[in-house]
């Protein structure tokens, strides 16, 4: 059971605490997006063994959205983030790569 | 025979005498013994059946490894199947009875598979039974339901208490044996907060009947004087009968206190689960010998070496007066001294090894006992238990030597760290090429959140068998653990043991090591699941090379007992067999409960009236009153109709549905989903979340909304009103408020967080009571405030103001088709407002009316339910609501979902209403429509099923609505509907809604 800070109200939340939200970072495409990028919108998951960036939302706290960045393999939590951006802030990249230097985030 | 010996036994009372009983036959034991111990003081060494060949079987261990003691504990309400004899505590009255046998423990008539064995071989389930397809069902099926499976399950619900504890500590130690206390005093003088918890009801493990000097002292005072220190310590605290179960992500530990055990009935609270958060856990969980392979190595009889030792030394219980013991390791010894100082023979130690030496060696010989090196044994003898064994080479293949009688073969195969609790998480495994056993990986830990591996191991756990090297390693863990979390006061000082360590065991897989088929067919790896090693060589053999294939395939360590004794020797045999290397072949997984808990700890308080919240209106003490027939909605309980004294349900529905259309109802939809949404965007980001335009909605207005999921499908309805310019007042069904809120703040918070919005779930704030029929209007402006007509408030208006005082916020919509008016009032003042509109309606004949009146209203006006016309694949389009669609915005939810060409398709199932010939027949829910064709896999061909289907009384007959491929293609055609009972019943296509389609009703 995982423990993740809530990035706005600053808790270590518990997982129970908590609801998963999936890969963060996904763009959405709505009309007008062709088939092959809708799919990969709806469906299309990196599920990676290793980094990973996913959404969250403490759901039994204040209710936030959040973002989080750990390692699925060895449950390391890199750090959270807000929800409200499209790529990993600065400091959470660095964080990854002092951890992990061959690291590199997939296209 | 086992038996009581005279004298001895650390841990029995002989002052305090138990009785107990044994399938129904009356024993006695002593104060300290558990079920295992006084059994076998009672000679009762047969106590089970194995589970495919109904073998007997007998006591194997004395711990929690035991994978043939287990029987059904307790009485009534109170017996529970598949306990451990072993770790099953002595007291008065404790009544237990054996499993897996029919039609008793001396007779079994399952034990004829057993001379089938050459049948059930391994994967015989997969093998034999598949086919033919009726075989299975009608022969295979009930005759394995009938002999296999353990123990009973219980058929009442169980009385007894459990409760889930929350703990934070720095430090947890799982196990307190020796390792474990130094372990935690390290961690504690350090000055960390250290919860030490042990599954047995003592502290100290083996130590005391291994004869372990430390310090100068005996075990049990160096023990004694550990946890006295400890019990002193404000930072530490410590549990008996609490066993570490599972270790989970980022230091997540659980742990099962058996805290009633001994006083069913009397005690506050049976089990406890604890929930630990340990910023280290340190695991001092010993280690378990293994048995050894050879044939006939299942009888009663046959136990683990210190599993003899402890019998003896704990509970003065003689396995047996002549012991034959085999061994592998110097640790086989012991039990042949200890065996001895008991007064008992020890006939002959047979050491696999060619050379044995050593002090236990020369101390065992000294004694005059007889050692044969490099002998095994080639077979037990003995049906129902042993009687004696044949002595042959163990490099040879079996050929006797000699047979030497015997009551009881004490096998020491080597010790295996537990590494179970390490490995939960994620902590990997070394194999160790001299003990023949997998140790942790210290480099390779389970971690943490920061990275950090948070389990340490100590003592036998991280693999050392000898005392001394074991107290150091658990001397340094203890303190490693503190240190890695802040805590340095001072340095640990490791205790001293006296004596050698032990020399190097022998890797014996087989036995003898050349065994034939013959042998091979009889020498037992699991004993619970009847797992053989020709089986696993079999499965080999048939091409399987995974470790976790085999043990499916095999069922090796698929049992209650998880393999304990099992799990090293198969995976010997399947490493020899594949010829490649064990670490290659690898172990199975390590899950968690490290041994069963009860289903009761894991439940906790959460049953009966704690298992789920259950929501109430403001108004639901008026409707319980009433005697309300109660119906589940999400959480709530909504009132399905209200029976007047010996009134059938059904006929409670019809009146309150004759009564509302032809006077006047009232509605208790408190429980609608009520969410603010507001801001300056807000219009802008409901046309996003809604399938339609709600932007152009007006100040005061109401219009029936519908959201989508992006993949097109409708999930949620409702009436949106406009409060303001930049407020709206969003209903949902009553099930969807909290998943609907939540959906929308996920929009707004992680893909259109620009939009200013804000959003509240009001839901609870407001009671709702709808007043609906004719009459309605009337009864409203007799209690007075507002202007109620036709012209101030129109259909699909809102107006706020004050109604007999109470002020309310009133919207004119209908789920009936009448003339209705739904009343939002402060949920403190609901139950004054339905009050107040019962004693004015009364004259009216005003009738409360539940769920069901409301749904059949509904269906009869074609209005379709969340989850009735609705199953996560229907489009709005499917139910005739292309109309609430909008084609003009640009964006909304689930709008390029909807130019998916499955989703224009045709032949999609559409809504239509259906009318049985039978005007008497009510159509089944859920009832297929039948083409009459078989489609290609010899199934009937379906072209729909019923979504809703109700008597309607307003129009004195059935009527439904389905969901029908091409169905607004098909008004008028008849289809047919197949019933449960094979009849077809036919029912014509029509127009879903059936009543008042021009709605005169409501527009008065
Ligand atoms: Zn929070």
């Amino acid at each position: 059971m995982l423990i993740l800070r809530c990035p706005y109200c600053g808790v270590d939340a518990e997982e129970t605490d908590l609801a998963p939200g999936g890969e963060a970072h996904l763009t959405r495409h709505g009309p007008g997006s062709d088939d092959a990028e809708f799919r990969d919108y709806l469906f299309q998951r990196r599920n990676p063994r290793g980094v990973h960036f996913e959404r969250w939302r403490h759901a039994f706290g204040c209710g936030k959205w959040f973002h989080a960045a750990r390692c699925t393999q060895t449950l390391e939590v890199f750090g959270t983030y807000s929800a409200q951006c499209s790529e990993p802030p600065e400091e959470i990249m660095t964080a990854i790569r002092t951890r992990r230097p061959d690291w590199e985030m997939p296209a | 025979m086992s038996s009581r010996l005279a004298t001895g036994g650390r841990r029995i009372d002989r002052s305090k005498r138990l009785s107990f009983s044994f399938n129904g036959t009356k024993l006695t034991g002593f104060e300290g013994d558990t079920l295992a111990s006084a059994l076998l003081a009672n000679g009762q060494d047969l106590v089970g059946r194995s589970f495919k060949y109904h073998r007997p079987r007998g006591i194997v261990a004395a711990g929690a490894e035991e994978p043939n003691a287990l029987v059904a504990l307790g009485q009534g309400d109170r017996m529970e199947p598949n306990q451990r004899a072993t770790i099953t505590e002595l007291f008065d009255g404790l009544s237990a009875r054996s499993q897996n046998h029919w039609p008793s423990l001396q007779f079994d008539i399952g034990a004829i598979n057993a001379r089938l064995s050459r049948f059930l071989p391994a994967g015989f389930y997969y093998k034999t039974f598949m086919q033919p397809r009726a075989a299975w069902k009608h022969l295979f099926e009930p005759v394995i339901r009938k002999s296999a499976g353990l123990g009973p399950a219980p058929t009442q619900g169980d009385p007894d208490r459990y409760e889930y504890f929350y703990a934070h500590t720095d430090v947890l130690v799982a196990g307190g044996g020796i390792a474990g206390l130094a372990a935690a005093r390290a961690a504690a003088e350090a000055g960390a907060r250290v919860l030490l918890v042990e599954q047995d009801s003592r502290f100290g493990g083996r130590s005391a009947t291994d004869g372990v000097v430390i310090d100068g002292t005996d075990a049990e005072a160096w023990v004694a004087e550990q946890v006295a220190a400890l019990s002193a310590m404000p930072n530490v605290d410590l549990r008996l009968r609490t066993m570490a179960a599972g270790v989970y992500d980022h230091g997540y530990v659980t742990l099962y206190e058996r805290a009633g055990d001994r006083d069913p009935g009397a005690a506050p609270v049976r089990h406890r689960l604890w929930r630990v958060r340990a910023g280290r856990t340190v695991t001092a969980t010993g280690a378990i010998e293994r048995p050894i392979s050879f044939a006939g190595n299942d009888r009663p009889g046959v136990m683990l070496a210190s599993a003899v030792r402890d019998y003896i030394d704990l509970y003065a219980v003689s396995p047996g007066d002549r012991t034959v013991v085999v061994t592998a390791t110097d640790d086989g010894y012991r039990t042949a001294l200890a065996v001895r100082d008991a007064g008992l023979d020890v006939p002959a130690v047979l050491d696999t090894r060619p050379d044995p030496k050593g002090p236990l060696v020369d101390a065992v010989r000294a004694r005059g006992i007889r050692v044969e090196a490099g002998r095994g044994i080639a077979k037990v003898r003995g049906t129902r238990r042993v009687t004696g064994v044949d002595i042959c080479a163990q490099a040879g293949e079996g050929a006797v030597i000699e047979h030497v009688p015997c009551e009881c073969v004490a096998m020491a195969g080597g010790w295996s760290p537990v590494v179970h609790l390490w490995s939960h998480c994620g902590g990997k495994l070394l194999w160790d090429e001299t003990a023949h056993h997998f140790r942790p990986d210290p480099d390779r830990p389970p971690t943490g959140a920061d990275g950090q591996g948070f389990a340490v191991t100590a003592g036998t756990a991280s693999g050392p068998m000898d005392t001394g090297a074991a107290l150091a390693d658990a001397v340094e863990a203890g303190h490693r653990a503190a240190k890695a979390l802040g805590h340095d006061k001072g340095a640990p000082r490791i205790p001293q043991a006296d004596g050698t360590a032990d020399g190097p065991p022998a890797a014996v897989w087989m036995m003898p090591h050349g065994a034939g088929p013959e042998l091979r067919g009889k020498a037992f790896l699991d004993f619970q699941n009847d797992v053989k090693v020709s089986d696993v060589q079999l499965a080999a053999q048939e091409g399987y090379q995974s470790v976790e294939h085999t043990k499916r395939y095999t069922t090796l360590g698929m049992a209650t007992d998880q393999g304990k004794l099992s799990n090293i020797n198969g995976l010997a045999i399947l490493s020899d067999s594949l010829g490649a290397p064990i670490p290659e072949v690898g172990t199975t997984t390590f899950r968690p409960p490290y041994t069963p808990i009860s289903l009761g700890a894991v439940a906790g308080e959460a049953r009966g009236s704690l298992f789920k919240p259950v929501r109430r209106t403001p108004i639901h003490d008026w409707h319980a009153d009433a005697g309300a027939v109660w119906e589940p909605v999400g959480d709530w309980r909504r009132p399905y109709c209200y029976p007047k004294d010996e009134e059938s349900h059904r006929d409670a529905v019809n009146r309150e549905i004759t009564a509302t259309r032809s006077g006047v109802g009232l509605l208790d939809a408190s429980t609608l989903g009520k969410i603010i949404v507001s801001g300056p965007d807000a219009a802008a980001f409901l046309d996003l979340t809604y399938t339609n335009m709600m932007s152009s909605l007006k100040v005061g207005r109401c219009r029936y909304g519908l959201m989508c999921t992006e993949n097109g499908f409708l999930f949620d309805d409702g009436v949106v009103v406009r409060l303001s310019e930049d407020s709206f007042l969003c209903h949902t069904t009553s099930g969807g408020s909290d998943r609907v809120h939540a959906w929308m703040e996920e929009w707004l918070q992680t893909e259109w967080w620009d939009l200013k919005v804000w959003t509240s779930n009001v839901t609870e704030q407001f009671g709702q009571i709808a007043i609906v029929g004719p009459k309605a209007r009337s009864v409203l402006e007799r209690l007075g405030g507002m202007d109620l007509s036709a012209e101030a408030l129109p259909f699909m208006a809102m107006a706020e103001g004050t109604l007999g005082g109470i002020g309310v916020r009133i919207f004119r919509i209908s789920f009936s088709g009448e003339l209705s008016y739904e009343i939002a009032v402060p949920a403190g003042r609901a139950r004054a407002l339905w009050d107040m509109l019962l004693a004015e309606g009364a004259a009216d004949g005003i009738t409360p009316y539940g769920t069901e009146a409301l749904h059949v209203m509904r269906a009869e006006k074609g209005y379709i339910m969340i989850g009735d016309e609705t199953d996560g694949t229907v489009i709005p389009q499917d139910l005739n609501l292309g109309w609430a669609v909008s084609k003009k915005k640009s964006d909304f939810i689930g709008k390029r979902a909807m130019e998916r060409s499955a989703l224009t398709d045709p032949d999609r199932k559409q809504l239509v209403g259906l009318e049985t010939e039978d005007p008497a027949l009510v159509l089944p829910d859920g009832a297929h429509a039948v083409s009459g064709q078989t489609n290609r896999f010899g199934q009937q061909e379906t072209l729909g099923h019923v979504t809703s289907t109700y008597w309607s009384p307003t129009l004195n007959r059935s009527i439904a609505m389905a969901l029908v491929s091409g169905g607004s293609r098909r008004m008028g055609e008849t289809l047919d509907f197949s019933l449960e009972d094979g009849r077809i019943a036919k029912a014509r296509v029509v127009d879903p809604v059936f009543l008042d389609k021009d709605g005169e009703r409501q527009n008065v």
